[in-house]
């Protein structure tokens, strides 16, 4: 039985459907929320299910939204290469609370799992190793935190009388500057210099 | 005596081809026929040498490493400068740092320096090598990979193009002519 996205979804929310907090189908996605202590069961079924059949982890990325009590929300993309279908699977947490890893379901969750943990500093409990993946040995901070700034805390260089690199306090010549973007025939209000032009544009729009 | 003169006067620029060089070849050859020997002076003899074979340590780091290989490419063959690119840090005079220098990677790329023998010359090249770049207000990015190893020449551009780098071995192995001593 091959179903087409908008009936995996009434089939998913009819079957796991109280173990999910929300199935929802827009733009022709799929998303199911889950919360953590339901997510190994929802990943085993979206995994194991014949209507299902999403055997491959994509992806795991986190997303951190600060003002909110929940901050982090981790989503998983799955495929099912049999339908050609994904399925998108969200699960929400703060800095405190672990989730369980997917590690036992996806051997590709590892690493996945260990870049969240790096980037954003999202627990993942009975992950087998988890630990920095992307950033500097040594690094402190999980740098894709809407908290943490942009040049980060240290800087580096070589010292010569150590005889290696050594960290030091971030010191910018120059403050980072936030350019707007808007294009220059929308967003600029202001009279260029030397506009000679600008003076009679207003006048026609007025008149 | 009459070469070792003409080859002061020169000091050390080359001499292009036509009668001019060819009076002095066959001086040379003369001499050679006659005595045996020429006599030159040993820092330049030297530094002619090395500026003939620049042995560059392959360093890609980022998309900068595409116009390297170009450079190496058979259009504009840095091969025929004697510039060869080498696998090894011990072969190697000259290493281009091609690319975005990252904290991660910046003791890996100093100890690659360090193991290259004297005399060792560095090519930064392209805007992130340079100063950052692009990722200048990065938290994992180096700011200039002058600030971890000393830097000869710099060619600037995102990427550079292939001419440019070619431009920038040519400024160096101009610079080696012009500081005209063994020992650096």
């Amino acid at each position: 039985m091959d179903l087409d996205i908008k009936d995996l979804g009434d089939y998913i929310s009819s079957t796991i459907g109280a173990d999910a907090d929300d199935v929802s189908y827009a733009q022709d996605e799929l998303t199911v929320t889950v919360s953590a202590d339901k997510l190994i069961k929802t990943l085993g079924f979206l995994r194991d299910d014949a209507n299902c059949q999403f055997k491959q982890l994509m992806d795991i990325c986190g997303v951190d939204y600060p003002s909110q009590p929940l901050r982090f929300c981790v989503v998983y993309h799955l495929l099912s290469l049999t339908l050609n279908l994904r399925v998108r699977v969200k699960v929400w947490t703060d800095e405190d609370t672990a989730i369980p890893t997917a590690t036992g379901l996806f051997s590709s969750a590892g690493w996945f799992e260990r870049e969240a943990w790096d980037l954003f500093g999202i627990y993942f409990s009975d992950h087998p190793d988890l630990r920095r993946i992307l950033t500097d040995y040594g690094f402190e901070g999980h740098p894709l935190r809407k908290d943490f700034p942009l040049t980060g805390y240290v800087e580096l260089r070589y010292d010569d009388e150590q005889k290696r690199v050594v960290y030091e306090p971030v010191k910018l010549t120059q403050e980072f500057r936030s350019f707007d973007f808007l294009s220059p025939w929308e967003g600029v209000q202001t009279v260029l210099p030397g506009d000679e032009k600008a003076e009679d544009a207003g006048k026609e729009d007025a008149s | 005596m009459g070469i070792e003169t003409s080859m002061q006067t020169n000091q050390g620029t080359a001499i292009p081809p036509g009668p001019d060089q060819d009076l002095i070849l066959r001086q040379v050859t003369g001499e050679l026929q006659d005595k045996g020997f020429v006599l030159a002076n040993v820092d330049k003899v030297v530094n002619w040498a090395r500026t003939g074979s620049l042995w560059p340590m392959t360093f890609g780091l980022a998309c900068c490493a595409v116009e390297m290989i170009h450079a190496y490419m058979p259009r504009y063959d840095l091969d025929r400068f004697g510039v060869v690119p080498r696998p090894s840090p011990r072969q190697s005079d000259v290493i281009i740092v091609a690319g975005t220098l990252t904290n991660k990677m910046a003791p890996a790329f100093r100890k690659v320096y360090d193991q290259m023998a004297e005399p060792r010359y560095v090519i930064s090249m392209g805007s992130c090598a340079n100063g950052g770049g692009y990722y200048h207000y990065s938290y994992s990015v180096v700011r200039g990979c002058d600030r971890v190893v000393p830097v000869d020449v710099y060619v600037p551009g995102c990427p550079p193009t292939a001419e440019a780098l070619i431009y920038g071995v040519m400024q160096l192995q101009k610079k080696i002519k012009r500081t005209g001593t063994i020992w650096r």
